[in-house]
Parts: structure tokens; sequence; C-alpha cells
């Protein structure tokens, strides 16, 4: 199972824009974890149910009642670009 | 002594009984951290962020740092009353800069309180500072930290563990009267081990994670890091609980987890998995850890064989899981609301530019890899398989509980390692908690309480793992032992 | 040359009526000040975490039952991975393998009349006169409506659309684009307001049927008051999937994926548009791309989204932060008996009740506000044909003419039923009574005031018709002489004559009975 990974397909759906001096020795890194990951399917696992949640907890809800929070100021100010009450983002050339 | 050195029980009775103490306490901690954090650097910022307006309810006080307790709240008869807690960089504190120890996050200071800050403050509490960690918790060592390595107090050459090294080393070294720290596969025991301090994971659910900027939200717990085991029970009281803004905090009653302590272990069940006992394991680790089994028989308890027969597994599921949580978690540094964002001429080159910009090496690594598990084709051969040796490992430990009420081995394969040790080689570092993970896949609650040096005078911790919930044998089996021991009332030279 | 049939699959978001959103307690009121319906948890803050609202899953079980689905007793919620401004966390929690609903159906009543029924706010109506039926003249169509009446139903054709799955997952904020300079806005009022996404299977053969499934959905959930369905507040939004293929072929065509349709038209131009584009590259040896489209308004045209679009790889996996739930048969049973009178019972209820045609009964029932003016019109006991034709035709064509709606119309069902009595009773002719309606609704006065205002009371005094009549046929001997001799039509023009003589006041019925018994010897 021991995969190739595709780094710059992986790199590119994680929006990360690699630099080549990075790129060869996390590919290897990348590599080495996938080769010690695949001692797994040594295992049978067939009839095993998979464990998403630890805790059998289910139906967790909130009622349907507005709380306000005031924070849209403190959360404008700390903004990278702010410009009036929304956050300013470049334009959108090619896709995201 | 040093009003640094003091214990929170310590602590707490002092001010109890002379209120003017705290500002001592303080001063004594702030002197302490001036003098030596330089050279531990456990602290990223002990100073609330400057440009902030005042918080709702946080009064003026002639000391910057101090947040008092919220208006209205308890202002004297908190149990944590005038206490100063320091606190890993991965908790938001409203008013405090919570940084991850990452580029990304720089200057981001949040509007809102984690709920066990709340809690704290609600307790009377006040936080004294930002521990230094791992880069968003990605690590063992405390050297993946944007802003450089935390040492280990008892030797400056040698990591403090990680990734809550901060938190470990600053109660370690006196710069903390206790700390919280997270732990997704050993982030707080085995700083703990490293340190020579006790540590705690409570049981999935037991602590809200509400607050804590996630890595492995199936896995992460809050949880103290103190000096001794009934520190630890002070603070477990106030951070246990139910809490409705987290969905996956379980509604189960908080004992008073200090009755716990001061109990005897006659007839206790204590479990030595087979599988802990192996090839790999140092040996000086392994002789603090089986002398510590003759204690606890001499004390009266009954230890038995157990096996945990996964456990080799553990780290890949982690690898597997733990990593593809983040790498969804992570998602949302992007530059666009908040922290770093990189120059860029249009959207696309602020994301990829951003990211691979503010984020460090492991950081990328575990998105990578996370991203990779989780992509097409790749889904049920990776992600999903890790589910299922992760539904076999917890079943190893439900096994396990028939038979045993704790299960005992040590925390760390290894003494602490040399600073840039392992650095290179992110195999090895993982395989630093081989004995952990497996606590937190399962959901199941465990403690690493000082046990030994090692011969290069190097802290060891033994690790103890209950059921869910069971959070109070683990204080009976503890505080039994370090009655009957002196390691935590060593302090390292500094 | 071959004949192509269209294949089209719709997928609708619903924006669903709570107070609060979908896993926060912020406000999901429209048209709040830009980011000010945020907190840590819409906003995606890091350290935040979810809670689901109650509600929300007890509007979408709602909305899986009214579709006929099968509503699952365990739930998930899942994790759908990409990276766009409006979407804070870098995911969207969705649901991917274990929706709330799930193989359902919704059934279109196809009218063969090829104009379509009144809509109700659904994009600018063009007006047809008052008289007729006032709707949106679709460019399909093509055909005119005048008349006064509406046209007499015919049998409707019921066709069963099915419904792949009805899920819940949380909407992206806002990304403002117009008026900013060198960049967009984000505004996150309204991420993480409940949406649930209907997915139909690819049953519409038409831009028809594509626009009949909306208003049927969208009929339904008027009923079930779980969404304002204002597609251009964007509580209710649509993107289409269509491919074409050679009549009886069983295998699909390549899909295209049609977006940003802001109304019901707009989606049935859109479709007609796709289809003619994807026959026409079809014949002529043209692949076509499997992409996704945008729908241009003002070029009435689908463009290709040039910009080179990332793989779509969601990376779903189980979202960790919310727990699975569980919905017992019994719990479901209750929401079931709680549902209202859905549209397509009402429609039969109308059929039998009111003996509506099919076609009256399904206008009226379309939109619920009408359905309910017009069963409020029936508590006066007045005559459900009067009142169908008169709701249809020329209430609705008044109001639409002045830009109204049914609600802020001046004349309620008791009004309009005032006016209808007036007819029944012959007070006045139908033909005075559209004159008094345009009064009724400038004034807010009654019908009978009105007609006693303006002395518009219906002339039934036979003796003085009888004169009149005598005197008409007396001063159109031509015209009399045709009648009698069996051209039964150039009766009509004395009914005129004598019409003109009571200005318009006299029963035309009764003229041309009256004339026609003199003339009939």
């Amino acid at each position: 199972m021991s995969q190739k990974i595709n780094i710059d397909q992986t790199a590119e759906l994680a929006r990360l824009n690699l630099k080549s001096v990075e790129r060869e020795k996390l590919a290897q890194d990348l590599e080495s974890i996938l080769a010690y990951v695949d001692q797994l399917k040594e295992l049978n696992t067939e009839s095993v149910p998979p464990t998403s949640h630890v805790l059998p907890l289910e139906n967790v809800f909130r009622k349907d009642e507005v709380r306000k929070t005031n924070i849209r100021d403190a959360v404008l100010n700390h903004a990278p670009k702010r410009e009036s009450n929304f956050f300013k983002v470049p334009k959108i050339i090619e896709g995201v | 002594m040093e009003l640094y050195e003091l214990t929170l029980k310590q602590a707490k009775e002092l001010i109890a009984q002379n209120p003017a103490k705290q500002s001592e306490l303080r001063e004594s901690l702030s002197k302490r951290v001036q003098a030596v954090d330089p050279k531990i650097k456990a602290y990223i910022n002990f100073t609330p962020h400057p440009n902030l307006p005042p918080q709702r309810g946080e009064g003026k006080s002639t000391i910057s740092h101090i947040s008092s307790p919220l208006a209205g709240e308890d202002k004297g008869g908190g149990i944590l009353f005038g206490i100063p807690i320091s606190i890993k960089d991965n908790i938001v504190t409203t008013g405090w800069e919570t940084t991850c120890a990452s580029k990304i996050l720089k200057g981001f200071v949040p509007p809102y309180d984690a709920t066990v800050v709340r809690k704290l403050k609600q307790a009377g509490a006040y936080i004294f500072g930002k521990c230094n960690m791992d880069e968003f918790a990605f690590g063992s060592s405390c050297e993946t930290s944007c802003y450089g390595p935390t040492h280990n107090p008892w030797n400056l050459n040698y990591v403090p563990g990680g990734s809550s090294g901060g938190s470990a080393a600053a109660v370690a070294g006196g710069l903390a009267i206790a700390a919280l720290g997270s732990d997704t596969g050993g982030s707080i025991r085995q700083p703990a081990s490293f340190c020579g301090v006790v540590g705690l994971k409570p049981t999935y659910g037991r602590v809200s994670r509400y607050g804590l900027i996630a890595f492995g939200s199936s896995l992460d717990q809050i949880g103290p890091l103190t000096k001794t085991v009934e520190d630890s029970a002070i603070l477990l009281n106030v951070l246990a609980g139910h809490d409705e803004r987290d969905s996956t905090s379980a509604d189960v009653p908080v004992p008073d987890y200090a009755t716990f302590l001061g109990k005897d272990v006659k007839g206790l069940k204590i479990g030595l998995p087979k599988e802990y006992f192996v090839k790999g394991l140092d040996p000086e680790v392994e002789k603090a850890v089986k002398q510590a089994v003759q204690i606890f028989q001499d004390l009266g308890a009954a230890v038995v064989e157990v096996s945990l027969p996964h456990m080799k597994y553990a780290v890949a599921v982690y690898y597997i899981v733990a990593v593809a949580e983040a790498s969804s978690n992570l998602g949302r540094f992007d530059g666009v609301q908040y922290g770093f964002r990189a120059e860029s001429q249009n959207l696309k080159e602020m994301y990829f530019e951003t990211r691979n910009q503010g984020f460090g090496d492991e950081a990328k690594r575990r998105i990578l890899l996370g991203t990779f598990v989780l992509s097409a084709g790749y889904y049920d051969a990776y992600y999903l398989k890790g589910l299922k040796v992760r539904t076999l490992i917890k079943q190893d430990f439900d096994e396990a509980f028939k038979k045993v009420d704790v299960i005992l081995g040590p925390t760390a394969p290894t003494p602490p390692f040399k600073i840039a040790e392992k650095l290179n080689d992110p195999l090895s570092m993982y395989l630093s908690d081989i004995y952990t993970i497996s606590a937190n896949l399962a959901g199941v609650p465990a403690m690493s309480v000082p046990c030994g040096f090692s011969s290069k005078d190097l802290p060891i911790g033994m690790q103890l793992t209950a059921k869910p919930f069971e959070e109070g044998t683990l204080f009976r089996a503890a505080s039994a032992y370090e009655a009957a021991t002196n390691w935590h009332e060593r302090r390292p030279s500094l | 040359m071959s004949e192509y049939e269209p294949v089209i699959g719709l997928e609708v978001h619903v924006q669903l009526k709570t107070q609060s959103k979908i896993f926060c307690g912020c406000s999901t009121e429209f048209g709040a000040e830009p980011n000010s319906n945020t907190c840590p948890v819409c906003l995606g803050l890091p350290g935040s975490l979810p809670v689901l609202n109650q509600r929300a899953l007890e509007l979408a079980i709602k909305v899986g039952l009214a579709l006929e689905c099968t509503v699952s007793n365990r739930i998930k919620f899942d994790r759908k991975n990409y990276f766009y401004p409006d979407l804070p966390k870098a995911y969207q929690i969705s649901q991917y393998d274990m929706p709330v609903a799930s193989k359902g159906h919704l059934v279109i009543e196809v009218p063969p009349h090829p104009s379509l029924p009144p809509q109700r706010g659904e994009g600018k109506s063009a007006i047809k006169g008052n008289a007729g039926i006032s709707h949106v003249s679709s460019p399909l169509a093509g055909e005119d409506q005048g008349g006064g009446e509406v046209p007499k139903g015919n049998q409707l054709i019921p066709k069963k659309i099915e419904i792949t799955r009805a899920h819940l997952e949380e909407d992206a904020g806002k990304l403002l684009h117009e008026g900013v300079r060198d960049g967009s806005w984000v505004d996150y009022n309204r991420a993480g307001v409940p949406l649930l996404e209907i997915v139909s299977e690819p049953d519409l053969r038409s831009p028809d049927e594509a626009f009949q499934y909306l208003t049927g959905l969208k009929s339904i959930l008027q009923y079930l008051d779980v969404s304002d369905c204002n597609m251009e507040q964007g509580s209710l939004r649509c993107d289409a999937n269509i491919s074409v293929r050679e009549k009886g072929d069983s295998k699909f065509g390549i899909k295209v994926e049609v977006k940003n349709m802001n109304s019901f038209r707009a989606v049935q131009k859109a479709v007609a548009y796709e289809i003619k584009r994807q026959v026409e590259a079809t014949q002529a040896g043209e692949r076509i791309a499997q992409e996704t489209r945008l729908w241009n308004e003002s070029k009435s045209q689908t463009f290709s989204m040039r910009s080179k679009e990332h793989a779509h790889d969601y990376r779903y996996f189980p979202e960790p932060d919310l727990v699975p739930f569980t919905v017992s048969s019994k719990q479901i049973e209750q929401i079931k008996k709680s549902l209202p009178e859905l549209p397509q019972a009402r429609i039969q209820r109308f059929k039998k009740q009111f003996e509506l045609s099919g076609y009256d009964a399904y206008v009226l029932v379309s939109d619920k506000p009408l359905g309910d003016y017009f069963e409020a019109c029936m508590n006066e006991r007045i005559s459900a044909k009067l009142s169908s034709n008169w709701i249809q035709s020329e209430l609705l064509g008044e109001l639409n003419a002045r830009k109204l709606s049914l609600r802020e119309s001046k004349v309620g069902p008791k009004d309009l039923a005032g006016l209808i009595r007036l007819i029944e009773n012959n007070t006045i002719s139908g033909k005075i009574a559209k004159e008094v309606l345009p009064e009724m609704l400038e004034t807010g006065k009654s019908a009978e005031t009105i007609v006693k205002e303006k002395g518009l009371v219906q002339v039934t005094d036979t003796k003085l018709l009888e004169e009149i009549a005598d005197r008409v046929i007396q001063a159109n001997p031509k015209t009399a002489d045709e009648v009698r001799a069996g051209k039964a039509q150039a009766i009509g023009f004395l009914v005129g004559q004598v019409m003109k003589e009571t200005k318009g006041k006299a029963n035309p019925k009764l003229i041309n009975d009256i004339l026609s018994k003199k003339l009939s010897n």
C-alpha cells in the first residue's frame, strides 16, 4: 500500500506554496511516515466498526434562542485588512 | 522558601490567611521569571496585549498583567482566590495574544475566553502568562515553536518535552505555581515526565474543549501541570464539568477529587502491560518504573500482568487520525480574518503564501499528511482503517480494565533527550509518544507522576491510566505513591 | 436527425426559518449591519465549537416528511473541506453519508396549458391587461391571454419527481465584489444560517417541469412555514444539472452544472438555453465539456466559468465536534402528525369540497396566501366558481398592475365576497363589478358603498327594459330582421344598444332574454 504521495497535488489541496528547498525534504519525510503507518494493513479490520467518537454521547442540542455577542468591533479591529464593517480580501483572479 | 516555590495548595493557604500575600506572590513569581526565563523560555507572553480596551468586568489593576475576577463573581471565596495560573498558548484568553507558537497567529488577540479560563477566573484565579509550546501542539519537544525552544530547567541543553513544554518547564522551574496544558497524544504527560512534575490528561469530555485551539478534535483534552498530585486534584475540581458550548463535553457529575487523596492502595489492582517492557525502552526508565511497581506492592497494591495487544499500532493510528483532523482544523488559518497575511496580488496568492510562510515545518508535514490521508482514493485505506484500529485499541483497554483498576507503565520510552537531537528525524520524535498516545485514542484518563531520575539527573516519569471518568482512582494511586516518595520535593538548580 | 431529450436535476438550498443559526446563538435576521450577527462560532474563530440547533433538525424532518422521504433514525454530520473567504473554518459542516432524509418524491402537476399561473414576487411581472390571467409571460409559451375568463380547467398531468435526499448544512458568509476597489468584502452575517439542501433525481424533462418542480417545492415549504422561500433575498437558491441524450437512450449524457439563477423564471430560461446549447453542440459533433456554467441574466446566456477551478476534493470525514443524533420512529410519527395540510391534500379537498376544476384548485393552492384568501371567501358562503375566477383574474390582475401583494390588498376576502354577493343577487352585472373592484382597491370602501355612491345599481326593472328593448328594435329594423332570420349573433349589437341606453347598468343576460323573446316570433 506504500503510496507515492503526490506532494504537489497534496500541497495544492492544502493551499501551501512549497518552495523547492522544502519540497524534497517534506516529500521524503512523508514517504517514510506513510511507510511506517502502512503496518496497519497487517490487521484484519473487516468486521471492526470505526471509532469517530470515543464517548457514547448523542443528541446534544441547543434551544433555538438568540444570544447576542458584541464582538464585531473586536474582530474587525484585528482583521489584517478592514474596510468599513467588512473584512477585505484581495481580488479573485484565477480561482482561490 | 521563596514564594514562587510554593505549591498551589500552600499558596492557597497563605492567601486565605493573609490576602495581602497575593501581590507578594505575584512579585516573587515575576522576579523569578525575569531572572530565569531568558534561559528557559517557558513563556511567550506574560503581559496582556497593550492596545485592548478593558474587557467587561476587568477591573483596573495597578499591575498590568493581573486580570481580576469577573465583576460580580467570587471576590474572596473562590477556591483559587489570588492564584496565578499559566496557560498554554493554544488556549484562548481574551485580552492576551494567543499564538499557538505560530507565526500565522501572531497578533491574534481572541475576543473571548476559553471555558476553562472562565472557570479559573470565576474561582478567583488570574492568568499569569501564556506558555510556549510546539507550534499548534505538533511535537514532543517544544522545539517547533516559532519563538524558539523551551529548555528543560533540569538541564538547559535538554528538551522539556512537548507540546506543553513551556507549561511543564514553568512549573518545574518555579516560574509558575501551576499551569494548563493540552494533550492530544501525550502533550501534557510527556513534558511532565521530562520536567519532573505531575501532568494529567483527563477523560475525553471531562474538561471542555471550548476555547482550545483544536489539533485532534476527537483526542484533545486540557489538563493541569502541577508540582504535586494534590495541586492537580484542586485544579481538576475547577476545570472539570459539562459545558453546553462543547457538544463533546460529558454530562457526568464532578466528584471532589481531593477526597481521593491520602487513601491507601491496599487491594488496588495495578496492571502492567507486557507490551510495555520491550526493546526500545530505555533501561534507566525501565528500572525507575519497576522500582515504582515495587513501591506500590509494598503499599499493598496487587500487580497483575495485562495485555494491550494493539499498542504497537497506536502511533501509526495517531499519525493518520490526528493529523487528518489537524489538517482540517488548520484550514481556517488563511489570513482572511486575523493573524498573519502575506503580501499578495490576488486571493489565491494570499492563501498559498500566507499558509506557506505562516506555518513551520512540522505543521506543514502534518497538514500535508492529513490532507493526503483524507483525499479521494485514500480515505478507506488510511483514515477509515485508522478509525477501525482505534476501535481495537479502545477494546484493549476495556478488556484490561475488567481485570485491573489502573494500568502502570513508563510515560516516555527515554529520559529527556538533547535539544536538536531528534528534530530532523520526525519518525523518531513521533515514537517518543508510544506510551501516551493510546490513552488519547481510547479517551481514557492518564497521569504522569515523577518516579526517578536518570544517571544524568534528568527526570523520569511513570504513567497511570484508568477507566473513563475514574480520575479519582488515578489520584488515589498517585497520591499514595507520592506520599511514599520524595521526587516531588526535588527542585532543579537554576 | 435524431431527437434529443433533456435530462434535468435540481439542487435547491433552502434557508430554514429558525431564530438563531444552526450551530450558535446568533440571529438569522436578514439585512442586519454587516458582521453584526456574529460570534466566535460562526466566525470560525480558533477554539470555537458548534452545537446543533434543535429546531433546525425539526424543520428538516418536517420537510423530509412532506416530501415523502424516509427520515433516518440515525444522522450525523461531516466536514466538507474547501477554501473560500466566505467559509470561515475552511470547511462546511454538512452531511455526507447519513443525511436527515432520503428517497422521497414531489408530484408536479404540469398544466397542459402552456401559460403558467400567477406567481407572487417572482421577479417582475408583465401585465397582460387587467383581464385574463395576469402572469409573467413565459418566453416559451408565446401565447397571449386575452379575454376575461380563466381558461376552463383541463386535466392536469401528474408526474412524480424523485428526491434523492435532503440534508442539513450551514450557510457560508457573503462575498461582495460590486463597488469594492481592488478586492472583495466579506460579511459573515449569513455564515451559519441553517440550510436544507434538497437534491432531486434527474427526472425533469423540460424547462417547464423545472419551473413546476420549483413552484411545487416552494409551495410545500410555504405550507410548512419553514422558510421565507425568497430567491431575491437568497433564502432559496437553485442550481441545475443539465444534460441531453438521444430520445430512447438510457445512458446519461455529459452533465453540466448551471449556477447563478436568481428566480424561478431565470432557472426556466437558463435550462432552456442550456438545453438548446447542448443539443446544437451535440448535433454539430462537438463534445460537451463537464463543467460549471454561470447564468447571465442580462445576456440571457450561460457562460463557462473560465477560471481554472481547483479540482474539488472535499475530503469528507465525520465531524468530530458534533456527536451523532438518534431520532426515534415515535418522534418522527409525532412530527408527521403535526404537519399542516399540504398542497396536494388541499388541492384534492378544494376539488371535492368546492367542486373546483383541477386547474383552478392547483392555481389557488400553489400559493398558500391565495388559497387562504379563497377559503376565507368560502366562509362568506359565496359561489366557489365566481370566487375562483375573480381571485385569479380580476383581483390578481388589479394587484399586479399596482405592484401590490395579496397581503397589501385593501380588498380582503370579506370585501371581495361583498362584491361577489352583489353579482350573485343581481344588484350589479359582472361588467359593472369589474369597474367597482378598482375603486375598492383605491379607496378601501366596500362594494355596497361604491355601488350606492355611484348609482351603479343594475337596472332589473323588466318593464323599463322592455320599453327600451322595443325602442331599440324599432330603431334597428335591419338587425332585428337578421335576428328573426336566425342570425343569432346579431342580437349582440342590440344588447349593446340597450346597455348603452341604460348606461351599462342593465343585466346583459336579462336584456338578451327580453330581446330574444321579442324577436322570436
